[in-house]
């Protein structure tokens, strides 16, 4: 049987400076907390993030874009985060933003081997003004190339040795899409079964996607309760 | 956490707002007022909410002491589903709003014009925290119901013949829902469907920066 669990040192040197790294995760549910903050103790630089957000300040990917590890973020929002606004505002970081289902059907199309999409979200907007426009049945159409990455961070509940992946409530978001979307998988996760344990019916990546496994050592408060969340 | 200036009257915006929602709807609620609606949705309505980070059958926030880390709303609060809830990847999340499946969308905003034009996204070199789904919503929602305080917070119309800023989606609003007033958006202009108790028709008329159409018939109150 085929096994992908290495250790994170292991699998973290597939990250080289200047890469194009996608980082699963919406919020805190999803968001491969222990994997950035191994990117982070190895000093990789020159990053191109890509992710829905960039978390709230101090935590998760944005303590990459203060320590200064990264040179873009694309994103969908920044809402919770007045940190990497004001980096973003400073010129510090280059930021790009696209709407939050664009963003996904980007990385989709690039995991799913299409060279773009076809969208007339932001058609009226300031979003068209630089992109190229096509008509298209007769709907003038914006032309969004796909979206791929040199590596992807993601973040999974369970996985068995082959790297079948079962991820858990909101935390699937976009790791799936960029479990697809990238050259080298690396997926942490909480719970690691035998091969054979996970019902194939209930399978939502299937391991030929990723590369390697690795299991997080403990869940640190960084994947817990964001008390100001909270009632 | 909310983009928008709340002002006490939310409340009754929200309250006002759920008495739109139909039983059966598939319906999503946008950051600030909106997220206050469910809990003035009547028993009696059976109303699946969206989430954009993948949720279908949203539930009320949790108490305290019974929150998931796995389970958030698209604000970062910590939710509850109810039944028939179901889970699902980003991309699908909105291939549910863009390919017609979402009967109903309140969003706040910063302006709203006389056509139906939101701008509620970006104010240059003021406030610039990305798009989100806000867009996709916006455009894509079989109807979209704009949930604002009338005016801003010095007091100035938030309803203008044309938005100043930049657009988040043209023509797009159905109808607003505010503090003074519920207007719609038809095809001969803004039309006053009903007033506020305690509210006067000539101070909605002067709080609105664009011609309103005021019904010859009495205007019933909320």
């Amino acid at each position: 049987m085929i096994d992908k669990c290495i250790s994170i040192e292991k699998a973290l040197e597939s990250v080289r400076h200047g890469d194009r790294v996608m980082v699963g995760g919406f919020g805190v549910p999803g968001t491969p907390f222990t994997l950035i903050n191994g990117l982070l103790e190895r000093g990789t630089r020159g990053l191109t993030l890509i992710k829905n957000e960039a978390n709230e300040d101090g935590t998760g990917l944005s303590k990459l874009i203060e320590a200064g590890r990264a040179r873009k973020v694309i994103c969908s929002h920044l809402g919770l985060n007045a940190t990497v606004i004001g980096m973003m505002n400073r010129k510090e970081i280059e930021v790009e933003f696209y709407p939050q289902g664009i963003l996904a059907e980007k990385i989709r199309a690039g995991g799913a081997g299409l060279a773009g999409i076809l969208t007339d979200i932001g058609i009226d907007t300031i979003l068209a003004g630089e992109k190229r426009c096509i008509e298209v049945n007769g709907q003038k159409v914006i032309v969004e190339p796909a979206l791929r990455a040199d590596v992807a961070l993601i973040h999974a509940s369970v996985a068995d040795p082959f790297g079948n992946l079962v991820y858990e409530k909101s935390a699937r978001n976009f790791n799936p899409l960029m479990a697809t979307a990238a050259n080298i998988v690396i997926a942490e996760v909480e719970e690691i079964v035998e091969a054979g344990d996970l019902d194939p019916d209930h399978i939502h990546t299937p391991g030929a996607f990723v590369d390697h496994v690795v299991a997080i050592k403990e869940i640190t408060p960084e994947y817990g309760i964001l008390e100001h969340h909270a009632l | 956490m909310g983009f928008w200036n709340i002002m006490p009257s939310k409340e009754k915006i929200a309250q006002r707002a759920a008495r739109e929602i139909a039983s059966g709807q598939i319906i999503n609620l946008g950051i600030g007022i909106p997220t206050l609606i469910p809990q003035y949705i009547t028993a009696e309505k059976s109303v699946f909410i969206h989430s954009e980070n993948g949720i279908l059958g949203m539930g009320p926030r949790c108490r305290p002491g019974t929150e998931d880390r796995n389970l958030i709303d698209a604000g970062g609060n910590y939710v509850t589903v109810s039944k028939g809830a179901s889970f699902f990847d980003s991309g699908l999340s909105f291939a549910l709003v863009r390919g017609g499946r979402l009967d109903l969308a309140f969003l706040g905003s910063l302006e709203v014009s006389e056509g139906g034009d939101l701008a509620n996204w970006i104010i240059p070199g003021k406030f610039s925290p990305g798009i989100g789904g806000g867009m996709e919503l916006a455009q894509k929602a079989r109807r979209l119901i704009v949930t604002i305080n009338h005016t801003d917070r010095n007091g100035q119309p938030k309803i203008l013949r044309r938005c100043t800023l930049p657009l988040t989606a043209k023509g797009c609003v159905d109808t607003i829902i505010t503090d003074l007033a519920v207007i719609d958006v038809a095809k001969e202009g803004l039309v006053l469907r009903e007033i506020a108790e305690g509210a006067k028709v000539e101070e909605v008329v002067e709080k609105t920066g664009a011609c309103l159409i005021v019904p010859d018939h009495e205007i019933p109150r909320f």
